[in-house]
């Protein structure tokens, strides 16, 4: 029976005091809200990855495919089949309907293991017969739907639950005449189960090489270390949203602990209070937690383009782009809404559940500044940063990596308090006048009540450097990376071979060098990987990337006697110059050197053009990198569009590749820098509610020096001062702070993720902005309850002395 | 004459209505008198004494603090007012909790501009503070706070000294005792002296003493 009376006087707090509720309210939505945004993001980029899986290729571990990445001839795959080779035939093409690009995968599905086919396995009513006969059904995504009804010998139209978005899957007859590719297979699938029996594959068909699918599992990779980052963030802003919580829960606990003994003593048990703090809790909890799930979904959808174009766009991952509100997210996000609520109010709860009937409520500010909770503090602090030493020596794995960035902010939170205070007693020790001893003393006394919020502003200003340091950093290395690997003025791509040997005749004598693009699908320390040939020319030796290079490494490479290969390449199977690494299956080569390749997740080798065409002589030789005097280069790309009527992507410019690349580059990024922004703007809310709600208390404390002298505007202003200076120094503590974060993820989580290494730069002039940002939403949160201050009736303030409130 | 308060009015607006607490209030107080005003609680005798220490602003009539009218002050005017004439000593204390005892007996004293650390030393034998003077507030017993807000007042040699039911969270013995201390130390600094008591006990212990009632003197 006393639970709902318990429950009714506990919860009176909160309609007495409807700004702290509401602090409370938004702060645990605002934290709910981040994280189910950042969920929500992965669960629909997820969902679409499973789509693109439940269709075919990425299934296929083993695929054949000719060595020199030209189309495979029918007459081959019969071949095979005769052999024993159980395959089945695949033919993949772009093409444009009304300026949208359709992916068509054109299959066997006769010949299709039908462990592969889970595409049309949704599907019913399947009319194989349709599938296979002129005019055809074709399954599509919902996307292109329309599109793909006009298309021609298309009779009917299926929209497949399972294919990935903005493609047609159909039959391989189809396919040849929509990609006007006929007689042609773009690989060879090779079923799971082979008979025991079958003729080797370099009898069979020596032109072909067995490749392990590596594509899917890099995309895998890639998108899971930018899932993880963009979770990485979520926790983030949860964390700092928690600070909020944590802050308002712990002052309601302390300004109802006289409510809690009153009711003790008018008999509520100690189980009853305990659940009827835990039943508001929950409430709370459910509350914030739903709305918090509303914000998500709209963060979600504001965010969700951007993530869809850059996965598009670096990873070739296909994401529609498109939100759907899921009934798991409730779940979820009231979980996690509940469970933080349970974990910033543990400590507050514990606390007031232990005191003793009887006790007297002690003032909070110097229970919390007792030497033993600094203590504490330290230690948790220490043994923490010792982890995270233990963790970079021995540790690997992305995972492990960010568990690094977590543990070295959450130390440095813990001991934020305690820096700032002992730095706030060297200059009260300083201070001459007593205006100014009592400011550095009362500051030092309000510390613990700010203390979450600044460590929150902490998180998310040390988050904000460390993240604009790498990107910075990663947007110099590769702007100067595409410069140096970009370094020929046109690039251009001939319709087909002959074509390639009439414009390399005609080029001769008009520029300065033409240099071969030439490059094949190859297998590279048995991964998937691409070999490229280059002829010897300055262009390279003077601009190449290189990370390491041997002393002769150049002329050991030009005279096909060495290999260059790429960073990711070297780190994953631990390659140094010197040693030996295994090309295009039976091919041995030392390394000679080592060169930076950002945006590729793929291993990648450079060879001699001659060894190249040796080992490949079927290499397609319609690429060309043209060396020409600057100048010079616009002519002689309207020369040789009107010459030879190459256009678009056949010829472009060295300008448009870069531009291209950075605008790849700074999408990456967008997502990023958003949630960055939102996290700091959490902060920036997590320092308001704490002046907000600490305003309501410093009444007492600041009604005194106003009795004894200074005035209500004074006293305003010193409280401003107070938590700019506060800020000021938050922001002291998190440059170090944000910079080693940086480190950490340029020199850490970016190996992990990526493969690569990234030199680190400063960016003095993005702190000074960051810190005016900062002080700007200080100056804003602090203004309100200063203004409220200094217009505080005096009748208020002397009830202090009447009542001691 | 130190303090003339003349037909001094105030009223408090509240959800039953306005609350006319002083109806026309006089007094007078010269340097070195000692003055009690008692009364029932809720009478208006903490209002008037913070109307006196220019913490409140009246509705009508004057006070004249050692010629200076207090009616006409702005914000800044009076808080001038209380950081160089008067002493204000709370039934709470009213101490700085940041602050040690030291720093908490200097600081008046300070911010009026009249440190006087033989003063404050002495103050600080003589009210038995000096094996706390590292001590912070909270550290103190009641009547240790009491003794260190009365030092801190003394310390500034206001002209007018204000207390507030300076014993009334004191035991009978300890009041005594700070009473006893508090008004040697005003004898000798010459200030006036006007404390706001339920208190017979220290009522009589001062020159003269006034009884308000119904908002009025009498």
């Amino acid at each position: 029976m006393t639970l709902p009376i318990a429950l009714r006087v506990l919860w009176s707090h909160w309609t007495y005091r409807p700004l702290q509720f509401f602090t409370l309210l938004v702060g645990l939505s605002l934290a709910t809200g981040l994280w189910t945004g950042v969920q929500a993001i992965n669960t629909e980029a997820r969902s679409s990855y499973d789509q693109a899986r439940a269709a075919l290729l990425p299934q296929a571990r083993q695929v054949l495919q000719r060595r020199d990445g030209q189309p495979i001839a029918v007459a081959t795959y019969v071949a095979l089949q005769q052999s024993g080779w159980r395959t089945s035939p695949v033919l993949e093409g772009k093409i444009s309907i009304a300026s949208t690009t359709i992916n068509v995968t054109g299959v066997d599905l006769v010949s299709m293991p039908r462990s592969m086919n889970r595409w049309t396995s949704g599907e019913n009513s399947f009319d194989l017969a349709g599938f296979l006969t002129d005019p055809y059904s074709v399954i599509v995504s919902a996307d292109i739907a329309e599109q793909a009804a006009t298309l021609p010998g298309v009779a009917k139209v299926i929209v497949g639950k399972n294919v990935p978005s903005a493609t047609i899957m159909t039959d391989i007859g189809l396919a040849e005449r929509l990609l006007n590719k006929s007689g042609q297979i773009s690989r060879l699938i090779v079923a799971p189960q082979q008979p025991v029996l079958q003729t080797e594959l370099q009898v069979a068909a020596p032109q072909l090489e067995r490749i392990n699918n590596q594509s899917a599992a890099d995309i895998d990779r890639l998108t899971d270390s930018f899932h993880l980052n963009l979770s990485a963030f979520g926790m983030l802003a949860f964390a700092v949203g928690l600070f909020i919580v944590q802050g308002t829960i712990n002052l309601a606990f302390e300004q109802r602990r006289t409510m809690c003994r009153t009711l003790r003593v008018l008999g509520v048990s100690l189980r009853s209070l305990a659940l009827a703090l835990l039943v508001e809790l929950l409430l709370i909890a459910v509350i914030a937690g739903a709305a918090g799930v509303v914000l998500g979904y709209f963060i979600a959808a504001l965010l969700l383009p951007d993530v869809a174009a850059t996965l598009r766009g670096l990873y070739g991952a296909q994401v529609t782009g498109d939100l759907s509100f899921r009934a798991g997210w409730w779940v979820t996000g009231l979980a996690i809404a509940i469970a933080g609520t349970l974990l910033a109010s543990f400590w507050s709860l514990q606390k007031l559940l232990r005191m003793p009937i009887l006790a007297a409520a002690q003032p909070r500010a110097w229970a919390l500044m007792t030497r033993r909770s600094t203590f504490y503090r330290m230690l948790a602090s220490g043994g923490l940063l010792v982890i995270a030493v233990a963790l970079l020596l021995w540790g690997s794995g992305l995972v492990v990596a960010f568990s690094i960035v977590a543990i070295c902010l959450l130390a440095a939170a813990l001991i934020l308090p305690d820096a700032i205070a002992f730095l706030l007693g060297a200059f009260e020790r300083f201070a001459i006048m007593p205006v100014s001893q009592w400011f550095w003393a009362d500051t030092r006394q309000q510390l613990p009540g700010l203390s979450l919020a600044l460590m929150a502003l902490l998180l998310a200003l040390a988050a904000n450097i460390g993240v604009s340091t790498m990107v910075g950093s990663f947007r110099l290395t590769f702007a100067g990376w595409l410069d140096q690997r970009l370094a020929a003025e046109l690039y251009v791509r001939a319709a087909n071979e002959a074509q390639s040997i009439k414009l390399r005749d005609w080029l001769e004598g008009r520029a300065d060098a033409v240099l071969p693009v030439w490059n094949v699908e190859s297998s590279i320390e048995g991964e998937a990987g691409r070999i490229y040939g280059f002829s010897d020319h300055a262009t390279y030796r003077n601009f190449w990337p290189m990370l390491e290079m041997l002393p002769d490494g150049w002329d050991d490479v030009a005279s096909g006697r060495a290999v260059l290969i790429n960073e990711q390449l070297a780190r994953r199977h631990g390659v140094s110059p010197g040693d030996v690494i295994r090309l295009a299956e039976n091919q041995d080569l030392p390394v000679a050197g080592i060169y930076s390749d950002y945006g590729n997740p793929r291993p990648q080798a450079m060879i001699n053009v001659d060894l190249l065409t040796g080992w490949f002589p079927n290499v397609v030789k319609t690429r060309f990198a043209i060396r020409v005097d600057a100048a010079r280069s616009q002519v002689l790309a309207d020369e040789i569009r009107q010459k030879f009527g190459l256009k678009g992507r056949n010829l472009v410019d060295q300008a448009s590749i870069k531009q291209r690349s950075l605008e790849i580059f700074e999408r990456t990024f967008t997502v990023t820098q958003a949630l960055n922004i939102l996290t700091l703007t959490v902060a920036g809310f997590a320092i308001f509610t704490s002046l907000l709600t600490q305003s309501t208390m410093r009444l007492p404390q600041l009604a005194p020096i106003w009795a004894l002298g200074l005035t209500r505007r004074q006293l305003a202003g010193l409280e401003f001062l107070r938590a700019l200076l506060l800020a000021a120094l938050t922001m002291i503590f998190a440059l170090p702070l944000g910079l080693g974060l940086a480190w950490l993820l340029l020199s850490v989580v970016n190996v992990e993720a990526f493969g690569w290494r990234l030199p680190m730069f400063l960016f003095v002039s993005d702190w000074i902005l960051l810190a005016c940002y900062g002080l700007v939403a200080t100056a804003l949160a602090a203004a309100i309850p200063a203004r409220r201050f200094s217009n505080t009736d005096p009748a208020e303030l002397v009830k202090v002395f009447a009542h001691e409130r | 004459m130190l303090l003339s308060v003349k037909n001094l009015k105030k009223s408090f607006i509240t959800e039953e209505g306005t609350l006319q607490v002083l109806r026309g209030v006089d007094l007078e107080l010269a340097a070195g008198e000692r003055l009690a005003l008692t009364g029932e609680s809720g009478c208006g005798k903490s209002t008037l004494l913070y109307l006196i220490g220019a913490l409140e602003s009246f509705d009508a009539g004057e006070i004249w603090m050692d010629g200076v009218p207090l009616g006409p002050l702005n914000d800044r005017q009076r808080a001038d007012l209380r950081r160089t004439s008067v002493g204000i000593v709370f039934q709470q204390f009213n101490l700085i909790p940041s602050m040690t005892v030291a720093h908490n007996l200097r600081f008046h004293a300070r911010l009026a501009g009249r440190e006087d650390a033989d003063w404050i030393n002495q103050l600080s034998q003589r009210l038995g503070l000096t094996k706390f003077l590292k001590a912070y507030p909270e550290q103190l017993s009641g009547g240790q706070q009491q003794r260190v807000a009365i030092g801190r007042t003394l310390a500034a040699r206001p002209k007018l000294i204000l207390a507030d039911e300076p014993t009334g969270n004191l035991d009978e013995k300890t009041s005594d005792q700070v009473i006893t201390l508090m008004l040697q130390l005003v004898e000798e600094t010459g200030a006036g002296l006007l404390v706001v008591t339920h208190s017979s006990r220290l009522a009589e212990r001062m020159d003269r003493s006034l009884l308000l009632t119904s908002g009025l003197v009498s």
